[in-house]
């Protein structure tokens, strides 16, 4: 687990202020020295989460580029998030969980096809969030975002293990209620959450709850 | 995972044999049926390949569906990569490293002079600096994609080991001339390669083994192939695919 640090931003002076519920996606702009807080409401809740340069839809968050520039598989206290072309979009700047995922992704009818059973195609999943997001979001419209710009997302509180022979599984989450993660973006950057509603794994602890976005200037 | 000599399959199963140069790059199509083996001729190769659903590139190969629905990090025989839509684009049915590298994706220019310096076409001509973004950009052009198509990739012939931390480090000599990969293509798939170095490789002298490609007839995936019963999720995975082509396991 990497440093916890607690942040200094109070709420009361937060320039938005919204709940995205158990299951929905969410999307918006921050800009470059706003910060967003990520905050797991009720505990154990994955988040899955895209970043796109404002003004390029070719220029986004890159699980390889994250991975290899930073040489660490997990995210945490100071990691920076580098985009397809190399660049810093955010850096965590604040952190009370301790780590988080870059290579589970996010679940889809498909893949629950393949991980659970054929039958489980109809259940509710974050690449349909996506999707639903990309059809009706402003911000996907303006950019002209589409499936193609669905590329490998950050699970925020989602813990992944990997040990050192290479092995992946999927634990419980280390978040607990009241937990959060920082972000100062470096660029303007759009942001895309699904709130994961998987229920066939215990990556929300079998119990999709909502989260909070906060953003300071 | 399974050592194989270097001319397992019957001269008459080959269906063509190309030479990439170390740093260089290619692409092509490889049909349901057929197979490609990577042959690392020199050593220290590096190949970053993506793989694209040929009748539509939407599909692709897609690194955390690969990884999670096999519990794994990294890729050798016995292991498929699949695609974001829950399908097998190849299955691994042969290989002598026992690593391939997922986590890494390629370097781009910028790390590629800090590393390396500079060497262009002007002074050097083919013997040029080359690098893994802009060499897959190249090919992915020639089929109407783009940045926009470019995923993580798999590193084949690189070993990336994570401490209890998950700290990385590039494992050195881990490719040996003759290493090779066999890949058995269960869709009509369109295969773009780069041979230029790992981005975490720690030589700071740009020498990028030459590879082997050898496209050959691939047996008939059988009802207990290795790839197929490596665990109940890639059994699932055949079956999404065969629905996909239209035939039955």
């Amino acid at each position: 687990m990497s440093k916890l640090l607690e942040s200094g931003f109070n709420p009361a002076d937060a320039v938005l202020d919204q709940t995205c519920q158990a299951g929905d996606p969410w999307m918006a702009t921050v800009r470059a020295g706003q910060t967003l807080r990520i905050l797991d409401l009720e505990g154990n809740q994955a988040v899955d989460t895209l970043f796109y340069s404002a003004t390029n839809a070719e220029e986004r968050y890159s699980a390889t580029d994250t991975i290899a520039r930073n040489g660490q598989l997990y995210l945490g206290l100071g990691s920076k998030l580098y985009s397809s072309q190399g660049r810093v979009m955010l850096t965590i700047t604040a952190d009370t969980c301790g780590r988080h995922d870059t290579l589970g992704g996010a679940c889809s009818s498909e893949s629950n096809t393949v991980r659970y059973a054929l039958d489980k195609r109809p259940m509710h999943s974050c690449r349909d969030s996506f999707m639903h997001a990309l059809c009706h979001c402003h911000e996907a419209g303006a950019l002209g975002l589409g499936k193609r710009d669905i590329a490998p997302n950050i699970n925020f509180f989602m813990n992944v293990p990997v040990t050192t022979a290479g092995h992946l599984s999927f634990e419980d989450g280390i978040s607990g209620a009241g937990k959060y993660v920082e972000l100062r973006a470096e660029m303007d950057v759009v942001v895309l959450i699904s709130n994961c509603p998987q229920l066939n794994n215990p990556c929300n602890g079998y119990n999709p709850t909502p989260i909070r976005l906060l953003v300071w200037n | 995972m399974s050592a194989i000599s270097p001319n397992k399959f019957p001269p008459n199963k080959l269906l063509w044999e190309e030479h990439l140069p170390g740093g260089n790059h290619w692409s092509g199509r490889l049909r349901r049926g057929t197979a490609l083996r990577l042959a690392d001729l020199q050593g220290g190769a590096n190949v970053s390949a993506l793989f694209f659903n040929a009748e539509q590139p939407l599909e692709r190969y897609n690194m955390p569906d690969t990884l999670k629905s096999q519990h794994t990090g990294f890729l050798t025989a016995g292991y498929v990569c699949q695609s974001d839509m829950g399908r097998v684009l190849c299955s691994i049915t042969a290989d002598s490293l026992g690593w391939h590298d997922t986590w890494c994706g390629v370097g781009d220019a910028v790390m590629a002079q800090a590393k390396y310096g500079e060497k262009r076409y002007q002074q050097h001509c083919n013997a040029m600096h080359r690098n893994g973004r802009d060499n897959l950009l190249i090919e992915l052009a020639k089929w109407g994609l783009g940045a926009r198509d470019l995923v993580p990739c798999v590193n084949f012939f690189s070993k990336v080991v994570p401490d209890a931390d998950g700290a990385l480090s590039h494992v050195a000599g881990h490719s040996v001339a003759g290493s090779c990969v066999d890949l058995r293509f269960e869709m009509d798939t369109l295969v773009v390669l780069s041979s230029a170095p790992h981005p975490l490789d720690a030589n700071s002298i740009y020498a990028p083994a030459d590879v082997q490609l050898s496209a050959y007839r691939a047996d008939p995936v059988a009802p207990d192939d290795a790839c197929r019963i490596q665990c109940p999720q890639n059994g699932r995975a055949f079956t999404n695919t065969e629905r996909y082509v239209g035939v039955t396991a």
